[in-house]
């Protein structure tokens, strides 16, 4: 989901560019807090295969496909600021040198991928982590919901746009049954990479993962001597 | 995908505080590996990487060449044709080919390859910049 030149008109596309440029610089300070020695490498590599993950168009019916978004992937691996950068890098990367986005809808492409998908998806992720058992399969499950949900709302998100600043004199109405539909099949896809992706990472490098650090709290709590009281802590 | 929370197991009495502490979190088992940063092994990355590369520069030839789903929402809804081409449309990189390659398959791999390592270095480079040395950091990791 990638919107082109166009679509939105200049004041649209302008406000969305400052709102994204506010977004990347709370995450530049942000990441701070989530990148360490052993996680930056991750950063890179989780940003690099977000790039190569989205060519890979997957059909969603009735003519049409759809790719990964990937925000929902990176927050889980690197934590929510850091994947806010590794997604303006991606769409930085892919605006400039590919010619996939448009220039103007950088801003806009920012704000939907990185900052609607990661901020819904990761409220939804951190909201059933809190209330599913500390488990390996709770990670995942609420990573596939949390991603599956991204997809659709910054489709819906971008509905909002149109409706403000779309250069088009269609109904919104129009333009929102036809994003929804799709973009939930869509999610469908992006919800299955993201819980394959986590899922392989957990079982090679769980203590990288950022979205399981309640994981490695509770197995280093269960490994302590079973004569420590309960509720000792 | 099982259910199972296998977390290898932290020497007994390593404190959870941070989880930064460069102490392992493997058991001893690879006590053949070097000391040092790759002391856990490189695998995983090369292999990260690898899967990064193959993906960008082989999966993608077989990618759906339908209209992703905002093309196919903006043609239905009758919008299309007010996209514009990008200013950098004449790119050689765009619509991810290399201009004056002639196999559309090795052109679009090529084009693959470069942006998965572009895309890598800037990354990694901010990521390297922002991340957090001193107080919080492993000790010993040069």
């Amino acid at each position: 989901m990638h919107v082109p030149d166009g679509f939105l008109d200049a004041p649209t596309s302008v406000a969305t560019a400052a709102v994204a440029a506010g977004g990347v610089a709370l995450a530049l300070r942000g990441a701070r807090r989530e990148l360490d020695e052993r996680t930056a490498p991750l950063a890179g590599l989780t940003a690099a295969f977000v790039f190569a993950v989205q060519m890979v168009n997957f059909p969603v019916g009735a003519g049409t496909s759809g790719h990964l978004m990937g925000g929902v992937l990176a927050a889980v691996l690197v934590g929510p600021w850091t994947a806010v950068l590794c997604m303006t890098v991606v769409l930085v990367v892919q605006a400039l040198l590919f010619a996939d986005g448009g220039l103007t809808a950088l801003g806009t492409n920012v704000t939907l991928l990185g900052l609607v998908a990661i901020a819904v998806g990761w409220a939804v992720f951190r909201l059933l982590t809190a209330v599913l058992p500390t488990t390996r399969g709770s990670v995942l499950a609420a990573a596939g919901t949390a991603a599956f949900v991204s997809v659709p709302v910054a489709a819906l998100a971008f509905v909002g746009l149109f409706a403000v600043g779309g250069v088009a004199d269609v109904a919104v109405g129009t333009v929102a049954a036809a994003m929804g539909g799709v973009h939930v099949l869509i999610g469908l896809g992006e919800a299955a990479i993201t819980v394959a992706v986590v899922g392989a990472v957990l079982a090679v490098r769980p203590d990288l993962v950022h979205g399981a650090r309640a994981l490695r709290r509770a197995a280093l709590l269960a490994e302590r001597p079973t004569s420590v009281p309960a509720g000792a802590r | 995908m099982s259910g199972s929370a296998q977390v290898p197991a932290p020497p007994a009495g390593s404190e959870p505080v941070s989880p930064v502490s460069g102490s392992a979190h493997v058991p001893a088992p690879h006590g053949s590996k070097p000391a040092g940063p790759a002391r856990r092994g490189r695998g995983p990355w090369v292999a990260g990487l690898a899967v990064a590369l193959l993906v960008a520069g082989v999966v993608s030839w077989y990618a759906s060449a339908s209209p992703d789903g905002l093309e196919w929402a903006a043609e239905q809804a009758g919008f299309l044709d007010t996209a514009e081409d990008s200013a950098v449309a004449a790119s050689p990189l765009a619509d991810y080919g290399v201009s004056g390659v002639g196999s559309e398959r090795l052109s679009g791999g090529l084009a693959g390859v470069v942006g998965v390592l572009v895309t890598l270095l800037l990354a990694g480079g901010l990521a390297l910049l922002l991340r957090r040395r001193g107080r919080d950091a492993a000790p010993a990791e040069d």
